[in-house]
């Protein structure tokens, strides 16, 4: 053993930690200065033209591109980036480009927190558009609200888009309760008598679902309840038990409130049992191309699109399938032009059309370009953008939703035909439904060329 | 150099070293934009989360996949604290602190009597079942919503990152002096005395299953700072933050500083926060399409950990402590003695551990 020299009251390695501390110190600052300049100085309304300059407008959001949330999901984000691309390729909005900048959250809320950072407070977007799911915008809606930045068109159904203490922030979608109201509104009016079970996720998505059914569905008439928790564990055990559950409980009409996955399970469990009630499936997880793709996959290529024939579901988008309608075929040019390789399918349709609507309100918002202009562009213009939808925008200075309402529609060879089954419908979260007479609007001749 | 010397007295030297880290933390955090000062204080919110795991873990020698569900308690408390009741800020977060020791404490009974696997186990329930509760009782909790946290109004002048940063490396700090004293102690020892035999440790006098108790609740205590921390900085508590993919990171954080060493708390949190952003920008830069590029964002990340720890099986830390003894060594060249020693070969350091866990 070596003795401490006298000098040395301590023995030497005890120093190691100060340098490592000054060293790591050196790290961060390093990481810091290769990370660019930073954008804002936070909070100060004169920042309201942040991310704004006279040729390009940055542009950013937070969705999944990796993970479990990400198939399907993943096309939201590059095919609304399309529609950009085909903007500026035509010269951008007021001579101004936009840059697009998508961030990967996982789908985990806590990603989300850091990334949506990133983008306000590094790379100074001015605003952040279309960033995707309920529980992970809930984690930066305060933080992005009190920057000032506006979130346009949260990529999710919640009731909470709505909300005067999130000023600058909109949906687009329709709420789920409201989709929930339209389809219980057909049960009720046409499948009359028959017992109705459901098969919901156990979040918000399915609960506020089940809170519209519940407003137009006697509770008499519903037989059975079944939920199912949205991992992939639960998942990957199947829905087996719930589908036996509704089968035993009679019930002649099944309404799913279910991602993708989980109604290709539920449909596969039900085909497995011979079971084969009348399926009422919401928009989110009655998407054809989708559905198709997981059936076949889930089953080996024993079951397919054939399941899906007879399904109602509800839309309101125009149909992927209606080659007569001009946005259609001028939305799927551009996504074939400008992200070569997605598919056609209701998440990129989503997507796609999402973009448009941002479009028409940086249109809206003016040359001069600002935050304030453009939240107040949505306010006060956005009822009466162009819109390649089925229904009305309930944009007000009020109303932070945007779709809110559809029609009931129906699935016929495998999906490939979608007839609709009623008049076009609007409501609100505890209102009527009232049928609507806003007219379809037609794109300019030349879309998408 | 010869002349710098930390004093030995542990709390005095933590104290020290804790004045000098927020003297560097200060001038970097003043330095650098708001969003370099958001990861900063996401360094020093992982560092605490890890240096409560690198105690139950690497002193107490008690495996937790669990560290993120602890953190979900301390977010919950000090958030429902900050939401509803108007409390100060840093009384808040002592409540928090204090649930969390004390869910720690509850889950440390049970946990006393597991050993390895079914521990690993046990906690990973934990971290699973966990982000169930605030779902299930939404009234409560606000469901998958969750709460919103106001930030902290600051000084006018100040950067209100910037003041949020601050605020969480100060309780940071504090947090770890108390953890490095806490090594030092009494305590500390009776946490490596039944880590390296439980045996010998009982019939020393040390109550072994209280002991266990203790260092749980202890590093329950630091996750629920984090979790408090956590919530205020990013103005939100969620229960899908606290996934089970969390603690599973914490705990690889912990492995690639350093088990077992309070400073390898910091290199394992500055791995976290900085290598998943470096290899999705390194992705990017490589021209592919959104969904390859993401994902091969994550393959880089995953590169990155297997290289540290192939380089540096003992942690970042446990690296540097040898290299800078390596350094020291051939700067005082002995007569007669080669530049290594066998008593200081890297293999067999147990001499110094005791006190290299503490916080340098």
């Amino acid at each position: 053993m070596r003795q401490p020299r006298p000098d040395r009251a301590m023995p030497r390695w005890h120093r190691g930690p100060v340098v490592a501390v000054c060293a790591m110190a050196m790290v961060v600052g390093a990481c810091s200065s290769s990370s660019g300049s930073s954008g804002s100085s936070t909070g100060a309304p004169a920042n309201n033209a942040v991310g704004v300059t006279s040729s390009a407008i940055e542009l950013g959001t937070t969705t999944p591109l990796t993970g479990p949330a990400a198939p399907g999901y993943d096309e939201i984000a590059p095919a609304a980036d399309a529609y950009f691309k085909y903007v500026n390729a035509h010269g951008g909005v007021f001579d101004r480009k936009i840059d697009y900048t998508i961030l990967d959250d996982q789908y985990n809320p806590a990603s989300t927190a850091t990334l949506t950072r990133q983008l306000v407070l590094q790379d100074g977007i001015f605003a952040d558009v279309g960033p995707l799911g309920t529980p992970t915008v809930e984690q930066v809606s305060s933080f992005l609200n009190s920057e000032g930045v506006p979130t346009v068109y949260v990529e999710s159904g919640c009731n909470c888009w709505n909300n005067p203490n999130l000023p600058d922030t909109f949906g687009w979608q329709p709420p789920y309760t409201d989709e929930g109201k339209i389809l219980g509104q057909y049960i009720t009016q046409h499948l009359s008598g028959d017992k109705v079970g459901y098969l919901y996720q156990d979040d918000e998505f399915g609960q506020d679902g089940v809170k519209g059914l519940d407003q137009e569905v006697s509770a008499s008439n519903v037989v059975s309840q079944q939920t199912y928790t949205a991992t992939p564990q639960a998942l990957a055990a199947g829905l087996g038990s719930q589908i036996s559950a509704l089968k035993q409980a009679g019930a002649k009409v099944v309404v799913l409130y279910t991602i993708p996955a989980a109604t290709a399970l539920a449909m596969l469990a039900a085909a497995t049992i011979g079971y084969a009630p009348q399926w009422v499936i919401s928009s989110v997880g009655a998407d054809p191309p989708t559905l198709t793709g997981l059936l076949s996959s889930f089953s080996k290529g024993a079951a397919g699109a054939a399941l899906l024939n007879g399904a109602i579901t509800a839309a309101y988008l125009p149909p992927l399938t209606d080659a007569t309608d001009p946005w259609v075929v001028g939305f799927k040019k551009i996504l074939a032009q400008y992200d070569p390789g997605a598919p056609w399918d209701g998440n990129s349709e989503y997507g796609v059309i999402l973009g448009y609507t941002f479009v028409q309100a940086l249109q809206a918002a003016g040359k001069n370009l600002t935050r304030s202009a453009l939240v107040q562009a949505i306010e006060h213009h956005g009822a009466s953008f162009d819109n390649p939808g089925l229904v009305p925008f309930t944009f007000s200075p009020t109303n932070h939703y945007g779709y809110q309402g559809g029609e009931v529609t129906q699935l016929e060879d495998g999906g490939q035909t979608i007839n609709a089954l009623t008049p076009r419908l609007v409501t609100t979260l505890n209102g009527p439904i009232t049928e609507t007479t806003w007219p379809l609007s037609t794109p300019p001749a030349d879309f998408g060329s | 150099m010869r002349h710098l010397r930390l004093p030995r007295q542990p709390m005095l030297r933590h104290l020290v070293l804790a004045l000098g880290g927020a003297l560097v933390l200060f001038a970097v955090t003043s330095a650098v934009g708001p969003y370099d000062d958001y990861q900063i204080g996401q360094i020093g919110i992982d560092a605490v989360a890890i240096a409560g795991l690198t105690l139950l873990t690497g002193t107490n020698g008690q495996i937790s996949l669990g560290q993120g569900a602890f953190i979900m308690v301390g977010a919950y408390g000090a958030g429902m604290l900050l939401v509803h009741t108007k409390l100060p800020i840093a009384l808040a977060l002592l409540l928090g602190v204090v649930i969390s020791a004390a869910a720690g404490a509850l889950i440390g009974l049970p946990a006393s009597r597991l050993r390895g696997p079914y521990l690993a186990g046990m906690t990973l329930a934990l971290a699973v079942g966990l982000p169930a509760i605030p779902v299930e009782f939404a009234g409560v909790f606000g469901g998958e919503q969750g709460l919103n946290v106001n930030p902290p109004v600051p000084p006018a002048g100040i950067d209100p990152q910037r003041w949020l940063t601050w605020i969480v490396l100060v309780a940071v700090l504090v947090m770890l002096v108390l953890l490095g004293n806490l090594v030092r102690s009494r305590f500390g020892r009776a946490f490596r005395a039944v880590r390296d035999d439980e045996v010998a440790a009982a019939i020393s006098g040390i109550a072994v299953a209280h002991t266990r108790v203790t260092a749980f609740a202890v590093s329950a205590a630091a996750a629920g700072l984090a979790g408090g921390l956590l919530g205020l900085s990013t103005g939100g508590v969620v229960p899908d933050a606290f996934s089970v993919g969390l603690s599973i990171s914490l705990l690889a954080g912990m492995v690639l500083g350093g088990t077992g060493r309070v400073l390898g708390a910091w290199w394992g949190a500055v791995i976290l926060v900085y290598v998943p952003q470096w290899s999705a920008s390194v992705s990017d830069g490589l021209g592919l399409r959104q969904g390859q590029s993401s994902n091969l964002a994550l393959l880089f990340y995953g590169l990155v950990l297997i290289v540290v720890i192939l380089v540096a099986p003992d942690g970042i830390q446990g690296r540097l402590v040898h290299l800078w003894s390596l350094v020291t060594r051939r700067s005082t060249p002995r007569p007669g003695g080669g530049a290594v020693d066998p008593d200081r070969a890297p293999a067999s350091h147990s001499e110094d551990h005791e006190t290299r866990e503490a916080l340098a």
